[in-house]
């Protein structure tokens, strides 16, 4: 078993020009974690990724991996396994040639080298490919080669820099959890880049939300998806409609009605969040445990799995909802132009807080 | 039995369309034809006549037996490969340098290197003169500065054809040079270095051997020029190296001896041939090698 480190980030700055492409990063990643960072496009995931392999160099802040400060080491004595987005293996060597690279640089005996790149190869499950050729290889094994360079080393931190975009989604789908399942077998601490929010929630322990450069929210995919931080988050993972509420009185009001909410009601102010799954097709107002949305059926699309209901309310607020395709749900269904009812689960009531911490620049 | 649907008439398409092919590039055929393998071929014919016009293998047999055929068979080895030795010294590090910086910076360094070639290639030999000749602009100065009290043989000789000569080069070893080093992915030395490659080690197992192709193929084409080379040593050369390209011209213009010249364009031919077979054999195992990962 490898011996993992955490990583501690601290008050990381990285500007290029006027651009703030890190904004005072500070991040604690735990030993042995499945760290995601997810962001948009330009938000500055790889930039992060690149501070810690050592590629590039932040204006101000700290790194450390264990005890060690790593700010200013160089990438060749960092000891972390990166994988590439392209995977980067060397097209002048073969396979073994390639995850036999690094050990070949630390000296290990030749035979040693053999045995240990047949043990990586096996461990990604490319048993008997060594002497292939990379461009004799499909895209789904050069990401497990490239993995398989990466860990050949044993290094107690490993990078990935979103290593499944290239790939079709199933095998991405099944990627993913191979992926997690070597994370387990080896507990190496691990921060991986990706922007799919789906491959996020999937595959962490912990999604750190990165935009314009600034960590937005870090916590389990659970929380993320359940409790957002912030209108970005609510937005940026899964969908969700943002509709602003009231107070009077120490309550919480929308359009007249006193909402029931989970949990403790946020400061200043606030929104409350709506997602399509969440919100069901109540036959009347008689259930207390749920706030009641009236509104108007204006489109219903069938996709497969399941149904989205597209309505809008009275106070005009569109709003979609999902259900999945089965026999009740589907009869259940309300026709276009049909008045109903949605209905949203207290404890599924969530309000975000309307911080101006997403606003750029 | 009837012919599945549509069989025939496909066919024909093909026929016809692979007639149109040959068709179109008939003038090009007939063009290379006629300025490239008839005039060798004649000149093969002509060497195989001695002096008085009879059938014999004269030409060639003289050319093994004369050391001063052999000499200057050395010589024009030597200096091409001199040349394509300096040129590969100057442009690696060179189009290293220029394969680092943005593309913008680049377009004019490469525009420098590039820039020589709109200048005819006799100005460029005779300024080289100017420059190196025994009162010329370096000598001048160096004595100026006293740097050496007696003005060093630069032109007339070795030197200065080597000079000259590596100058007219440098382009054609800069370009694919360059090309090839562009054409490498940054990532792969990153990769190399999060490994555990530190810079030195990074250049010469991941980013040298990238750019073998590159400087392989400058080499040859450099090498290959070199041995016809004609102005250059002869200007620059003062009479002291001779090359085959000049030999074939005295033969010519003083002796009128078609005979000789065609043979030793003949044995030039084929040697560069072989240069160019065994480049070829080199550029494989390059590959070769590259694949045991060593
Ligand atoms: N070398 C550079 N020079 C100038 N600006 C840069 C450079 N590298 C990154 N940036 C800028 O820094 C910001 C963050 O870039 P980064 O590559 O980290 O984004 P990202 O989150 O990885 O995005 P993506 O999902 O598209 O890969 C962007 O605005 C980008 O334009
Ligand atoms: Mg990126």
């Amino acid at each position: 078993m490898i011996k993992a480190l955490p990583i501690h980030i601290q008050q990381v700055v990285k500007t290029y020009g006027r651009i703030h492409a890190l904004d005072h990063v500070d991040l604690e990643i735990k030993s042995g974690e499945f760290l995601t960072l997810l962001g948009p496009s330009g938000s500055g995931k790889t930039t992060l990724l690149m501070v810690l392999a050592g590629f590039t160099r932040p204006d101000s802040g700290s790194v450390r991996f264990g005890d060690r400060e790593v700010i200013r080491t160089p990438p060749h004595k960092r000891d972390v396994g990166m994988v590439f987005q392209n995977y980067a293996l060397f097209p002048h060597m073969t396979v073994a040639g390639n995850i036999g690279f690094p050990l070949r640089l630390r000296g290990v005996q030749k035979d040693d080298i053999h045995q240990r790149v047949e043990h990586a190869l096996s461990t990604v499950q490319l048993d008997g490919l060594g002497d292939r050729r990379i461009d004799q290889l499909s895209g789904g094994q050069k990401q497990r080669v490239a993995l398989a360079r990466a860990i050949v080393f044993e290094p107690r931190i490993l990078l990935m820099d979103e290593p499944l975009s290239a790939l079709d989604k199933k095998l991405r789908d099944h990627m993913q959890i191979e992926l997690r399942r070597l994370h387990e077998k080896l507990g190496i601490t691990t921060v991986y880049v990706t922007h799919d929010q789906r491959e996020a929630l999937t595959m962490s322990d912990r999604v750190a939300v990165i935009n314009h450069g600034r960590l937005i929210q870090c916590d389990s995919p659970r929380t993320i998806y359940d409790y957002p931080a912030s209108p970005f988050v609510a937005n940026f993972i899964g969908e969700s409609t943002l509709i602003p509420v009231k107070r009077s009185n120490g309550n919480v009001v929308l359009d007249g009605q006193v909402l029931k909410v989970s949990g403790a009601v946020p400061d200043g102010r606030c929104s409350l969040m709506l997602r399509p799954e969440r919100l069901t097709i109540l036959p009347d107002r008689r259930n207390p445990d749920y706030n009641v949305f009236p509104g108007v059926v204006e489109e219903v699309v069938f996709q497969g799995e399941s149904f989205v209901a597209y309505a809008v309310l009275e106070s005009g607020t569109h709003v979609s909802m999902r259900g999945i395709s089965q026999r009740e749900t589907v009869a259940s269904l309300p026709s276009r132009g049909k008045a109903v009812l949605l209905g949203l689960h207290w404890e599924e009531t969530v309000l975000i807080p309307e911080a101006n911490e997403d606003a750029p620049g | 039995m009837a012919d599945a649907l549509n069989a025939r008439e496909l066919r024909q398409d093909e026929w016809r369309e692979k007639l149109a092919m040959f068709g179109l590039s008939l003038p090009a055929l007939v063009l290379v034809f006629a300025i490239i393998v008839v005039p060798v071929g004649w000149l093969f014919w002509l060497s195989l006549f001695n002096d008085e016009g009879v059938l014999s293998l004269s030409n060639y047999t003289r050319m093994f037996d004369s050391k001063s055929y052999t000499r200057i068979f050395i010589t024009t080895f030597k200096v091409s490969i001199l040349t394509t030795v300096f040129c590969v010294l100057i442009s690696y590090p060179f189009s290293y340098f220029l394969s680092q910086l943005p593309k913008r910076w680049a377009a004019i360094g490469l525009f420098t290197v590039l820039l020589p070639f709109w200048t005819s290639l006799l100005v460029r030999t005779y300024a080289w003169l100017v420059v190196l000749q025994r009162k010329g602009l370096v000598n001048e100065w160096g004595i100026e500065l006293g740097l050496w009290d007696q003005p060093l043989k630069l032109a007339h000789n070795l030197n200065g054809t080597l000079v000259g000569m590596v100058h007219i080069m440098l382009p054609f070893m800069v370009l694919p040079l360059y090309a090839s080093m562009r054409a490498i992915n940054a990532d792969y030395v990153k990769a190399a270095s999060n490994l555990g490659a530190n810079p030195t080690r990074a250049f010469w197992l991941v980013f040298f051997p990238l750019s073998l192709p590159g400087l392989l193929a400058g080499m040859v084409v450099v090498f290959v020029l070199c041995l016809g080379f004609f102005v250059t040593p002869a200007v620059l050369g003062g009479g002291k190296v001779i090359m085959v390209s000049m030999k074939i011209e005295t033969l010519i213009d003083l002796f009128f001896n078609f005979g000789t010249a065609s043979a030793l364009g003949v044995v030039l031919m084929i040697l560069t041939l072989a240069v160019l077979f065994l480049a070829h054999r080199l550029l494989r195992l390059d590959k070769i090698l590259g694949e045991r990962g060593a």
